[in-house]
């Protein structure tokens, strides 16, 4: 199958692009940032998704299905407004191109912090819950627009199965992503008296999990994750780190300071409290299965 | 106590990375509530935690504690185990007294220590809990999440047992002369009982208001410390006095229906259940001031319910 991916030059990208060529699918992708070690038979194209060029890649390539996911998830690294250009635009640009150059399938690589952290959040959101990260962690609304903009696509435009995948945290020996970077340094704070669930999954079973999403007529919005989430002192414990439990007031300040990584204000309710899903709607329709259980995924952060 | 864990072998049984907030007092835990802990039908992870992160070394440090309080500080005598499940969901039901939930700690003792295998009652907290540090852990470390539907729903799907107290705060703000006296119930738990198809247990808790007799309840003084109040007694301090309690179990009730009826219906149901509580209550004081007077009438020599273990035929 022709398959475009947008955002291909993350890392992400990069292991679901080696994973899609390996698999025997015509590969293009699209992207602001270089890879230039890429693989051979792979098309890359340095675009902004929002930009004529990109259009471009979709007239030429005529792609059956496209993996959405150039969407901006780091918010130390850029201001709000330009987050939320690309984050709502370029999806509204990748949807729009699908629908104007035939592609048949899209799918829409979201995160499960859609669901938010606050203290009467429930365990194991299931789809239909709202998004609460609107409220809990303000900065992250972008991203929930985008996941219900991308969502709004299932009944715009009918003829495209559109997936809405709603990612748990990715962790692995690349060491990218938002937990990673978390995880970066030898002390990890944390909010003294507070210990909340982490639900991650090894970056190769998210990769699987992507592709896996691209067979038959799978479409709708669903939550996906590994292994059974485990606290967040263990996860620092056992990726070979040491929690640094600060009192909630002093939190704020200490963070970005003395080695620590720089946090957003929302970021706080999610070291508090627990974002875990529910995605066995994911596991039914597809058949998927983890490969890496929450030991091995710590491992191979440890040692990667 | 019993004999104690030692650390190397707790290292052994959780992995080294179980070095977590309960590591000063690890010590503590007796062998009995670890060995106990492990025959909970949870499916507890190569480190000790279930997937809603209940973690074993806080059920069984938490129930070390909360056993001495049952068996030596209170001598909390227990009738009508039996009627408890002994695996499935099921929902125990019963009122609330006395400033804090020292009640929902001895039942989850009764049926942690009474029932074979042991069973873990998970209560379903008020919101505040949650938002207070340490609170907040070792609730949820020990399986007290949130009473939230979607939590209790997720819980009983999964053949858990929940403790509910349908009166909720204000059940545990009730005053020295309301202590044996219900409050209005809310109609929550029966709609998720008749959704999942729960069975509901129903029990009452004898002697928590006199184990904390509140005078008054400073609300404005909770307010401050982000809980729904603080209760006073005469000696000040809200810290129970060892007094006996006692815990009644009543036979399980079975309600058919959806969880969508009206809520004329639905409210039907929920009487019938207090009812049967406030029944029981009355049942209690009878028996509670028998058993005080037979401890008198022995000089301390209590015959009628001997602490901390099942007196089914003796209260009967």
């Amino acid at each position: 199958m022709k398959v475009l991916v947008t955002g291909i030059a993350g890392k992400q990208g990069r292991i679901v692009a080696e994973l899609l060529l390996g698999t025997g699918h015509e590969v293009c992708g699209i992207d602001r940032r270089p890879w230039y070690d890429a693989p051979r038979g792979l098309s890359l194209h340095r675009a902004d998704i929002r930009k004529r060029a990109a259009e471009d890649v979709f007239r030429a390539f005529r792609p059956a299905a496209v993996i959405h996911m150039a969407t901006v998830t780091h918010i130390t690294t850029r201001s709000s407004e330009d987050r939320y250009r690309i984050n709502l635009n370029g999806t509204r640009a990748v949807f729009d191109h699908c629908h104007n150059y035939g592609v048949r399938r899209a799918i829409f690589v979201g995160r499960h912090t859609y669901y938010g952290a606050a203290p009467d959040s429930t365990l194991y959101h299931r789809e239909d819950d709202p998004p609460m990260a609107v409220t809990t962690f303000p900065e992250l609304a972008d991203l929930v627009a985008a996941d219900l903009y991308a969502g709004s696509a299932l009944w715009r435009f009918t003829d495209l199965a559109t997936a809405v995948l709603r990612m748990c945290y990715t962790l692995g020996p690349d060491r990218q992503g938002t937990l990673a970077a978390f995880l970066r340094g030898p002390r990890v704070p944390t909010v003294l008296g507070f210990d909340p669930l982490f639900q991650f999954m090894h970056e190769r079973d998210t990769a699987r999990a992507i592709v896996t999403a691209l067979t038959g007529d799978f479409r709708g919005v669903y939550n996906v994750a590994g292994p059974d989430p485990v606290p967040l002192s263990l996860l620092i414990r056992a990726t070979g780190r040491t929690p640094l439990p600060v009192p909630e007031p002093l939190f704020r300040l200490a963070v970005g300071r003395f080695g620590l990584p720089l946090l957003p204000r929302g970021a706080v309710e999610h070291i508090k409290y627990p974002v875990v899903i529910d995605a066995s709607a994911f596991r039914t329709a597809t058949g998927f299965e983890h490969q890496f259980d929450a030991d091995q995924t710590m491992d191979a952060f440890r040692s990667g | 106590m019993e004999g104690r864990a030692s650390r190397s072998s707790l290292i052994r049984r959780f992995g080294e990375f179980d070095r977590g907030s309960v590591s000063a007092m690890k010590w503590l835990i007796s062998d009995e509530m670890l060995e106990r802990t492990e025959r909970l039908d949870i499916p507890f992870s190569r480190h000790g935690i279930d997937p809603y992160g209940i973690k074993t070394t806080d059920v069984a440090l938490m129930m070390t504690v909360f056993s001495w309080l049952y068996r030596h500080y209170f001598a909390v005598a227990v009738a009508g185990l039996d009627h408890v499940p002994s695996r499935g969901r099921a929902m125990l039901v019963g009122n609330h007294s006395g400033g804090w939930a020292v009640d929902g700690m001895m039942v989850m003792a009764s049926v942690f220590l009474g029932k074979e295998p042991p069973r873990l009652a998970q209560g379903m907290t008020d919101r505040f809990i949650n938002r207070l540090p340490f609170a907040s852990l070792y609730s949820s470390r020990t399986g007290n999440f949130t009473g939230t539907p979607d939590n209790a729903v997720k819980l009983l799907d999964d053949e858990r047992l929940l403790l509910v107290f349908p009166e909720g705060a204000r059940g545990t703000a009730k005053l020295y002369g309301e202590r044996d006296t219900l409050v209005d119930f809310g109609t929550g738990f029966m709609r998720l009982a008749l959704q999942t198809r729960t069975p509901i247990v129903p029990f009452a808790f004898m002697g928590g208001g006199d184990a904390i007799p509140t005078i008054t309840n400073l609300y404005w003084l909770g307010r401050l410390f982000g809980v729904p109040y603080i209760p006073v007694t005469p000696y000040l301090v809200p810290i129970p006095r060892p007094v006996p309690l006692e815990i009644y179990y009543g036979e399980a009730m079975f309600f058919d229906g959806t969880g969508n009826e009206e809520d004329r219906i639905v409210m039907g149901h929920v009487d019938r259940v207090k009812e049967r509580i406030d029944a029981m209550i009355r049942d209690g004081q009878v028996r509670r001031r028998a058993r005080a007077r037979r401890r008198v009438g022995d000089h301390g020599d209590d015959g009628s319910a001997s602490p901390g273990r099942n007196n089914n035929e003796e209260m009967r």
